[in-house]
């Protein structure tokens, strides 16, 4: 029977019937209609929901297979998230290649939209660290791809938003570390001119590197913001142990508590209390900040949030960052979360991997409805414009014109794609 | 490091159970029918840390089999420490009002096969004065309910019985555990569709299980809730109960 499913932007919604996965043996099952894999719904659009048809969920699937010590090689099931898996590793001495700023992410989900993070400009994506996946398709097959097997399917289903068919294990390598700190540095910046600045003196010595802007900033304090850089601490540091503690909040308010003015209050006084300096942090905070607070999605109100991340490319970089914020500003819209980063340039590992050579922006909106959707359209000029594109992972409204601009590359995923297999977005932007 | 029999190790709440045990460093004896499962189980056992994992495949609907799998669980492992048994099925209410046939079979599966294998188990770890069994029984067999009587029933049965285990062992030092959980989103509810408050994630049952062996507890309802809950529904008087559509 259908229920209801959101992804975390909790727009759209979406009905459609559920299949828990558990047995990596076991068959597809038989639907009428499509289907589609759903990892941990920490995508915020619709990539990975499937209006009127069939979700098969894959939490159930989470066991390893096999992990070797020295080598760091880890395989395991393509639901493991990556809060298990780091729960595991990390006391071993390894770190996840490469994380997105949640921690709460299937394995499956990293491989489908080809996750990046703060170490993009050394490491690059997900993708580029795996060795193998099984890949089950509706007929029944199931194929082993490697970067030497089966080729051309590894890298449509890296980054290939589930289409491909269901990932069903994986296996990459991880990253030798030798413990959970982490050296942080933290360092303000009064334009854009300086972000980029430092950005560029800190790439070749900081393994991470990402920035806060204050997107609510206008006149003199316009792009300012904080620095971060940080790289995993060697083994002689003394710090005591903390885990992070983790706030929930238990319900949706009636209405969105992000407004101009909260937005405004807040950003000042992170900007102004923010620490310049260096510290010695866990992991946990360092990485993943927003996972202290559970179901933090539920500020924004019954009617959700749209996420806007794109990335333009270098040489257009701060005109177009610098166009982007002046239009958000002017709107009066945006949130606290506002993210800046250096994407480093790197051969894509899929076909459709956002990640690539320039300046990536994120932030949220609370959906004010039409407003937001004409806002969003209006960046869009201005990404398209500058050669640039959108992230499907955080995307609900992206028009199939804008897509195919931004993903030129599209028409190589068509004869790859399983033909019981689709989504919200692919229906959505392939109109 | 505990030696642990596990019987119907491929179950959601089992599973979970035994990625604790393992993450311990415990040997660990696995059972049930399905080998290629129980095959996959013990990867990801042996990977979390278990120092050693073995496997054998049981239907426990046959009887004649039980002596050989706990005979060679306790050869493979030099001996049991600990007894998990899980396995069960979620009675078709609907089919056991129709068909006694039905209704054996799940007395079979859900309530003699557990008390013929504790009843081995409970004299040789009666002899060796030592060791905990604990068994997943379930809230439904503290009262039963038009809904489901019938697995109601089989659970009820083997609440009674592990009651009187326990009584037995008790003088020999030899712990028994009821485990009676609540809701628990796991294969075998798979098919109910809304799945409210009350449900669990295997995970935390498998934390509580952990935590009620090791502090040698009689009793636990897991989540912790189901205890006053079913403390009501049991008190509810027949005249008032008889008319309730629960
Ligand atoms: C707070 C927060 C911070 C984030 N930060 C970042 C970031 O820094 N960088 C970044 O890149 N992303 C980031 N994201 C986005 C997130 O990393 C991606 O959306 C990720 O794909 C979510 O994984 P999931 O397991 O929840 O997958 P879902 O959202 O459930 O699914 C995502 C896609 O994966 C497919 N899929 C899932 N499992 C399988 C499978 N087994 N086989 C085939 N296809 C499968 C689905 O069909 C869908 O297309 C962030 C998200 C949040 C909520
Ligand atoms: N889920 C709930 O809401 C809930 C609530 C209260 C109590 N319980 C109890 O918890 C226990 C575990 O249930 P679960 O929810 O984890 O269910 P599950 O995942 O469906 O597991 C049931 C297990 O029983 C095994 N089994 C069934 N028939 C068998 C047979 N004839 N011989 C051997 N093994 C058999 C199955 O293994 P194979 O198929 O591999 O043989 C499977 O491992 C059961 O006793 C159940 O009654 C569950």
């Amino acid at each position: 029977m259908a229920v209801a499913g959101t992804s975390w932007g909790r727009y759209p919604r979406a009905r459609q019937d559920i299949v828990p996965l558990h047995w990596r043996d076991a068959p597809l099952p038989t639907v009428d209609g499509s289907m589609l894999a759903y990892g941990n719904g920490r995508s915020y659009g619709d990539v990975c929901l499937n209006d009127g048809g069939t979700l098969l969920h894959t939490r159930g699937l989470d066991r390893y297979l096999a992990f070797d010590p020295v080598s760091g090689v880890l395989r395991c099931e393509a639901g493991a998230l990556f809060a298990d898996i780091l729960d595991f590793v990390v006391p071993r001495g390894w770190f996840l290649p490469v994380t997105p700023g949640t921690r709460f992410v299937s394995v499956g989900g990293a491989i489908a939209n080809d996750v990046h993070g703060k170490n993009h400009h050394g490491a690059g994506t997900f993708g580029e660290h795996l060795l193998r996946f099984e890949l089950l398709r509706s007929d029944g097959t199931r194929i082993e791809c490697s970067p030497t097997k089966n080729v051309d399917l590894y890298t449509a289903t890296i980054a290939g938003l589930g289409l491909t068919g269901l990932v069903v294990w994986a296996e990459f390598r991880l990253l030798r570390i030798a413990g959970p700190w982490m050296t942080q540095e933290t360092r303000r910046f009064a334009s854009l001119g300086e972000f980029f600045a430092l950005s560029a003196q800190s790439e070749r010595d900081y393994a991470y590197t990402v920035a806060w802007i204050d997107c609510a900033a206008s006149g003199g304090a316009f792009g300012r913001g904080l620095f971060f850089r940080a790289n995993h601490a060697p083994a002689t540091t003394a710090a005591r142990a903390s885990r992070q503690r983790r706030l929930v909040v238990p319900f949706t308010p009636p209405f969105s508590l992000i407004n101009s003015f909260s937005l405004r209050a807040f950003n000042e006084l992170y900007f102004r209390r923010a620490r310049e300096g260096h510290a010695i942090v866990c992991y946990e905070p360092y990485f993943y900040p927003l996972d202290a607070v559970g179901e933090w999605n539920r500020i924004y109100g019954p009617r959700g949030f749209l996420q806007y991340q794109c990335v333009v490319p270098s040489a257009a970089a701060e005109a177009a960052v610098s166009e982007l914020l002046k239009r958000i500003a002017a709107a009066g819209s945006g949130s606290f979360l506002a993210v800046l980063k250096v994407f480093g340039d790197r051969p894509p590992a899929g076909i459709l991997s956002f990640a690539r050579a320039g300046t990536t922006l994120a932030l949220d909106f609370p959906n004010h409805g039409a407003a937001t959707f004409s806002l969003l359209d209006r960046l869009d000029d201005i990404v398209a414009a500058a050669g640039g594109a959108v992230y499907p992972a955080k995307d609900a409204r992206l028009s199939g014109t804008r897509f195919r601009q931004y993903f030129p590359r599209w028409q190589q995923m068509l004869a790859h794609i399983d033909p019981k297999f689709s989504s919200g977005f692919w229906r959505r932007v392939m109109e | 490091m505990k030696r642990v029999l596990i019987i119907g190790a491929t179950s959601a709440i089992a599973e979970a159970t035994a990625r604790i045990f393992a993450a311990r460093g415990d040997a660990l004896f696995l059972v049930a029918r399905n080998a290629e499962r129980l095959q996959a189980i013990k990867a990801d056992l042996d990977v979390r840390g278990a120092v050693r994992t073995a496997i054998a495949t049981l239907d426990v609907a046959d009887f004649t089999a039980h002596r050989a799998i706990v005979d060679r669980a306790e050869r493979e492992l030099g001996g049991l420490d600990t007894v998990l048994i899980a396995h069960g099925t979620l009675s078709d209410q609907r089919e056991c009002e129709g068909s006694i046939d039905a209704l054996r079979r799940e007395f079979d599966v859900n309530a003699l096969s557990t008390m013929a294998i504790l009843t081995m188990l409970a004299n040789t770890f009666e002899t060796r004065k030592a060791g905990m069994l604990a068994v997943i029984s379930s809230v439904a067999g503290d009262r039963g309910r038009q809904s489901n009587y019938a697995y109601a029933a089989t659970k009820a049965a083997v609440t009674a019985f592990l009651s009187g285990l326990r009584q037995r062992l008790a003088k020999s030092g030899v712990d028994v555990l009821t485990i009676k959980p609540g809701f628990v989103d796991t294969p075998m509810t798979a098919n109910i569709a809304n799945k409210g408050a009350l449900w669990a994630k295997p995970d935390m049952v498998a934390a509580g299980i952990v935590r009620a062996i090791d502090k040698r507890r009689s009793v636990v309802y897991l989540p912790w809730f189901w205890a006053p809950i079913m403390l009501v529904i049991k008190h509810i008087p027949e005249s008032i109960f008889k008319k309730l559509k629960l």
